[in-house]
């Protein structure tokens, strides 16, 4: 097992650093240019020698390979740097946003599994039946709708029926829970919502898989629930492919919420992420980037250990 | 306008010229001290530094922090008028060429310390003449001052290589605030991330991406004010967000300015509860016309173009889905150096008949030997107001002479780079003032060797020598004629650019807020040491 | 990494080729939501085709003296802010859709499926090469990919297309070449291997069509993952440009300030990209269900 995990480590390097050079150089393909953007083009007095000041202040005028031994050295040592944009160190760029969204994943998650388990076992146990086939409209459903539409609509619904807006400031659980709750409990539910039809799909197919295992269907004739229950033991195997998706959309909802927190005004990961980029703030982006690369292949690397402690066969392949 | 929307705009209307015809009655009333006044902000500062910085995301919560040396009257709607602010008085030599300053006294910082005219020329010094690592955004705009001297503690002096008319006024730019002179000679970068100045209100915190948040300062030097015991700037980049917040009454009010759209929603949902102030704006949708790219090197082409345009029609329209109002010259309408409507009807694409405009430019295009069907990209920055919709009805305009453009939205970041490259045909310009000033609005459409922002690329010794001829004219009725000859040179015998409409400034907000007036700028007018909030 | 396993017991590998035109029969019998799925893509596709025969008006047509019209004989779903025809608009914004949803779905998949099934066939050192590089990818946050392809290359269809299909390919290379694998294995591919034959035919004679399965599969789960991929990037500015006609775009701007003065700019646009999205789900569901041989046998 150890030799296992040892080997799965060293695997993440060589896959963080192509997403490192990936990043660099297409941060730097990218047209536009971090320096005209703060001091506005538009306006005729913008002077040529205040553009190069900053440029040679940001580091920008050295030599790309230059900039990315700076920028690998620094990350060796867990230093991010300065944000360009605004000059203050990354990890307190980040610290605050990194809060919200990591809440906010956790729980649309949390929504989602409370959902999707029992209405996709449910959904397996009656096979083509209408209980199965509303489960699939519902789940679908919720794979059809954009969830910033779904934003929307909610917004306006808290607006128009009860003239009411959910707090529009971050505060912490530990502050204050109860204004925490009323501000991400929203698009915790627009999210949680896409999320479950994903996991509900899955739940079901997983447990169709394991309804078909020979012993299981001996027992058919001992009607449903005994089913249900003999199938307890292989319900374990079931959940792991539903674990799968749940842990690779937790990992994806980390930096990738940016228009349902554009719609609910939420200051989180995934909106600094499109304003980095849009500023052309390299260092941020580029750290942005590694955290969240970071953070899927964390969770993939925790996931394939759960299956290699369920199955041990998966160790030796 | 059919059915159920147009009633229900026509409903928002008259409570609307309700609400509007309430304002000076209400701006009577005797201040109520206390509150705290909660405004969202659309855009967030890169740092602290005013003297480095551009984006208006850092005028509206930090201008409460401190004061310049003269500013805008916060009563006056140009934003035109200029009236003390730091500096009580001023003299101007009679070659125009020297001002003298005196300074109040008795005006403290927020950490207790005397103000004095070593800070204003500390300040001033790092603006105009800053050092090697300093970024100084504006200091093209003082070209020519020689130097600032401060003979004693209450007298600042600006000696000018040449006189310029707008002096006074980039004296009381909304970016130009005094800093401590101690503190700028231990670290002159130390104000890009700390906050201490003379302003109303003192610096409580500032969360990233979240908020920034004020308190009253005790000891302003300006007795009485400020009547709020605090604001809270909220950073909210969605217009829609902004918009709920105001209706749901968690923000008083958004200053940058809302889509007439939004206007009317917030006017239907909570009548007179709202105010609505609304002011031509010192931003002009403007088209750029690369002259290095065939035919539009060919003056009939550019005037084609803009002949094509049927503003006054659009004025209407537009003005109900956009935030673009005003047919207007180079100058915001209703500020000193507008143009006359009888004069502006004179120029190309300014017509009452639409109908003879687009035959003109459909000659001029024959004559020019531009085919029927001629088709471009029109480059269009990707910001949703008032960008596209002013893009979809240019394309529209255009495709009634029988030009054929297609719209080619690029990222606003990118947009920058690409006009400053050249890269496009024809594209969306903005030119925004944070002053309406002529010599702050025309400077970009100087040659390209003087300005980095002439994205039409072409070279105009007459046009450069006419900007300079009304930028250091100091009587104004002289210089006003030397601005029309600009702008009719500009806009219609060269029309090496173009405007499509003024923008609209719309500001719906609170009846709670008091004391505040519009202006065409939302730079101005943002010290919040007159506003107060209502029962 | 841990997203093949979840591939494998997502999509089954399937050995025998099937005789398309009695299952169709065969599929709208047993699954009837599957059949109205395949309906409503169907009129999807013929609307988009033919939007020119069916819309009532030129999409791009502006009427200032129409603006913002509630329904009507005239205009069926309404005016927008421009006071173009929502209906005809609607109509024309079926074909960017499903110009955007086929060829993200056909490209995604199929560049997928040939990069996942080289990597299996040749296993060794070329398939951990091609593991690493999807990887990268995998990593790779989508919003950046697609950030970076508009910015670098500009908006526009085929722009976005580019945008939406990069990241489904490293996705797409996961799943086929988990089914792949187990083919690679079967004695008549050994045989071929042995017989001579050359790489590339195999490949493409003995190995793609085994995984024709899961390849339709993708096919159709990426259909609906376009179109809603789309219309979010043109949400945020990042898709097509004003004035074509696409749903995305209908659903930005003036309809979320109008949307209590006027709601349909914003509510049949709506319904346009959840129908069609529902509807690719709905027959790709059913598809899957009816091609996995071992749920069959339920």
């Amino acid at each position: 097992m150890i030799k296992y995990i040892v080997k799965r480590l060293l695997l993440m390097v060589p896959t963080l650093l192509g997403v490192a050079v990936l990043i660099f150089f297409l941060m730097r393909v990218v047209p536009g240019d971090i320096v005209e953007l703060r001091f506005m083009g538009d306006s005729a007095f913008a002077s040529k020698d205040n553009l190069d000041k900053e440029r040679a202040r940001l580091g920008l005028d050295r030599p790309l390979w230059q900039q990315f031994v700076t920028w690998m050295t620094g990350i060796i040592r867990f230093d991010f740097g300065t944000s360009m944009w605004t000059g203050a160190p990354i990890i307190e760029e980040i610290k605050l946003r990194a809060a919200l969204s990591f809440q906010l994943a956790v729980m649309a998650t949390f929504i989602a599994v409370v959902l999707a388990i029992p209405l996709g076992v449910v959904a397996a146990l009656k096979q083509d039946t209408w209980v199965d086939y509303a489960v699939r409209i519902f789940s679908i459903a919720g794979l059809a709708t954009p969830s910033f539409w779904l934003g929307i609509v909610f917004i306006l619904m808290l607006l128009i029926v009860f003239k009411w807006l959910p707090p529009m400031v971050y505060t912490p659980f530990w502050v204050d829970p109860w204004q925490n709750m009323l501000q991400l409990i929203w698009p915790a539910l627009a999210v949680g919502y896409r999320y479950s039809a994903v996991a509900t799909r899955m739940t079901r197919s997983a447990m169709l898989e394991v309804l078909r295992e020979d012993y299981i269907r001996t027992a058919r004739a001992k009607g449903l629930w005994q089913k249900l229950i003999l199938s307890r033991h292989a319900l374990k195997n079931a959940m792991l492919p539903v674990l799968t998706v749940v842990a690779l959309e937790f990992a994806f909802l980390m930096g990738g919420l940016v228009v349902t927190e554009q719609v609910f005004n939420l200051n989180g990961l995934g909106m600094l992420f499109v304003e980095s980029v849009a500023r052309r703030d390299y260092t941020l982006t580029q750290a942005l980037v590694m955290l969240v690369a970071f953070v899927f292949i964390f969770v993939n690397f925790a996931v394939d250990l759960m299956y290699a402690w369920l199955d041990p066969r998966i160790r030796f392949r | 306008m059919a059915g159920r929307v147009g009633r229900r705009l026509g409903l928002a209307g008259a409570l609307l010229a309700l609400a509007v015809a309430a304002t000076p009655a209400a701006a009577q009333d005797k201040p109520r001290y206390g509150g705290e006044l909660i405004f969202a902000v659309p855009s967030e500062m890169p740092s602290y530094d005013g003297h480095r910085e551009g984006t208006f995301g850092m005028v509206h919560p930090l201008a409460p922090h401190y004061n310049t040396l003269l500013r805008s009257d916060p009563n006056d709607r140009s934003g035109t008028k200029i009236v003390p602010d730091l500096a009580e008085s001023w003299t101007a030599s009679s070659d125009g060429r020297v001002y003298t300053l005196k300074l109040r006294r008795g005006v403290r910082f927020h950490d207790g310390s005397e103000m004095t005219s070593k800070d204003v020329k500390a300040s001033y010094d790092k603006i105009v003449f800053p050092p090697p690592n300093v970024g100084s955004q504006r200091k093209g705009q003082y070209t020519n001052v020689e130097a600032i001297e401060a003979p004693d503690a209450a007298t600042i002096v600006f000696r000018l290589k040449w006189p310029q008319a707008s002096f006074l006024t980039s004296l009381a730019s909304p970016y130009n605030w005094i800093y401590k002179a101690d503190i700028l000679a231990k670290d002159i970068r130390w104000y890009e991330t700390n906050v201490m100045g003379t302003g109303p209100f003192l610096f409580v915190e500032h969360v990233k991406g979240s908020h920034w948040v004020g308190k009253k300062n005790p000891g302003y030097w300006d007795k009485g004010k400020p009547y709020l015991d605090g604001y809270r700037a909220i950073f909210m980049k969605d217009s829609a967000s902004q918009v709920a917040a105001v209706r749901a009454e968690r923000a008083h009010i958004q200053f940058r300015g809302f889509a007439p759209a939004e206007r009317d929603t917030l006017v239907g949902a909570l009548g007179k509860k709202i105010t609505v102030q609304e002011s031509p704006w010192d931003c002009a949708a403007w088209v750029a016309i690369n002259q290095d790219k065939k035919p539009f090197d060919d003056k009939r082409v550019r005037r084609a173009m803009t002949l094509a345009l049927d503003r006054y029609q659009a004025s209407q329209a537009l003005s109900k889905i956009a935030v673009v109002k005003e047919v207007a010259g180079v100058q915001v309408p209703g500020t000193p150096y507008a143009t006359p409507p009888n004069e502006l009807e004179k120029l190309a694409g300014y017509w009452r008949d639409i109908k003879k405009s687009r035959a003109e430019a459909k000659r001029l295009l024959k004559e020019a030997g531009v085919p029927e069907g001629f088709a471009f990209t029109f480059m269009n920055r990707g910001l949703p107001m008032p960008y596209e919709p002013v893009g979809i009805w240019l394309i529209d305009q255009w495709r009634q002479v029988g030009l054929n453009a297609t719209m080619q939205t690029i990222e606003a970041s990118q947009h920058v780079t690409e006009l400053r490259n050249g890269n496009f045909t024809v594209s969306s310009d903005a030119q925004c003032g944070y002053s309406v000033e002529p010599d702050l609005d025309l400077a970009k459409f100087q040659s390209r060797d003087i300005s980095h922002s002439n994205y039409g690329r072409y070279t105009d010794r007459v046009l450069d020598d006419l900007y300079q001829k009304q930028s250091r004219t100091l009587d104004p009725e002289e210089r006003k004629r030397y601005v029309r000859e600009f702008e009719r040179r500009l806009l219609d015998e060269e029309a090496h650019t173009f405007i499509t409409l003024q923008w609209h400034r719309i500001v719906p907000y609170n009846a709670k807020v008091r004391g505040w007036t519009v202006t065409p700028s939302h730079y101005l007018n943002q010290q919040l040491d007159a506003i107060w909030l209502a029962e | 990494m841990a997203i093949q396993r979840a591939a494998t017991s997502d999509i089954p590998d399937v050995s025998a080729r099937r005789r398309w035109l009695t299952e169709i029969g065969d599929f709208c019998r047993r699954r009837p939501l599957g059949a109205i799925g395949a309906a409503v893509v169907a009129i999807n596709i013929l609307v988009g085709a033919g939007a020119e025969l069916i819309a009532p008006y030129d999409p791009l047509a502006t009427d200032y003296g129409a603006m913002l019209a509630a329904p009507s004989a005239a205009h069926w779903l309404g005016t927008d802010a421009f006071g173009r025809d929502v209906l005809s608009r609607i109509v024309y914004g079926s074909r960017t859709a499903m110009l955007v949803g086929f060829a993200c779905a056909f490209f995604g998949a199929t560049i997928g499926a040939v990069i996942g099934v080289t990597s299996a066939y040749f296993g060794g050192r070329v398939d951990l090469l091609i593991q690493r590089v999807n990887d990268i990818f995998l990593a790779f946050p989508l919003i950046i990919l697609a950030l970076a392809v508009v910015a670098i290359l500009g908006t526009g269809i085929t722009n976005v297309i580019m945008a939406i299909t990069i990241p489904m390919i490293p996705r797409a290379a996961l799943v086929a070449r988990s089914s792949a694998l187990a083919i690679r294995e079967l004695p008549y591919v050994d045989a071929a291997r042995a017989a001579g034959f050359r790489h590339r035919r195999i490949i493409l004679r003995h190995m793609l069509p085994n995984v024709m399965a899961p390849y339709l599969i993708m096919l159709t789960a990426y259909l609906g993952q376009a179109i809603l991929a789309e219309a979010s990037l043109t949400f945020l500015g990042l898709g097509v440009s004003e004035p074509t006609a696409a749903w995305g775009l209908m659903l930005r701007g003036a309809a979320v300030q109008f949307a209590e003065a006027a709601p349909w700019m914003a509510i049949f646009p709506g319904l346009a990209i959840s129908l069609a999205v529902f509807a690719f789900n709905l027959f790709g569901d059913s598809l899957r269900d009816a091609l996995d041989p071992r749920l069959k046998t339920q």
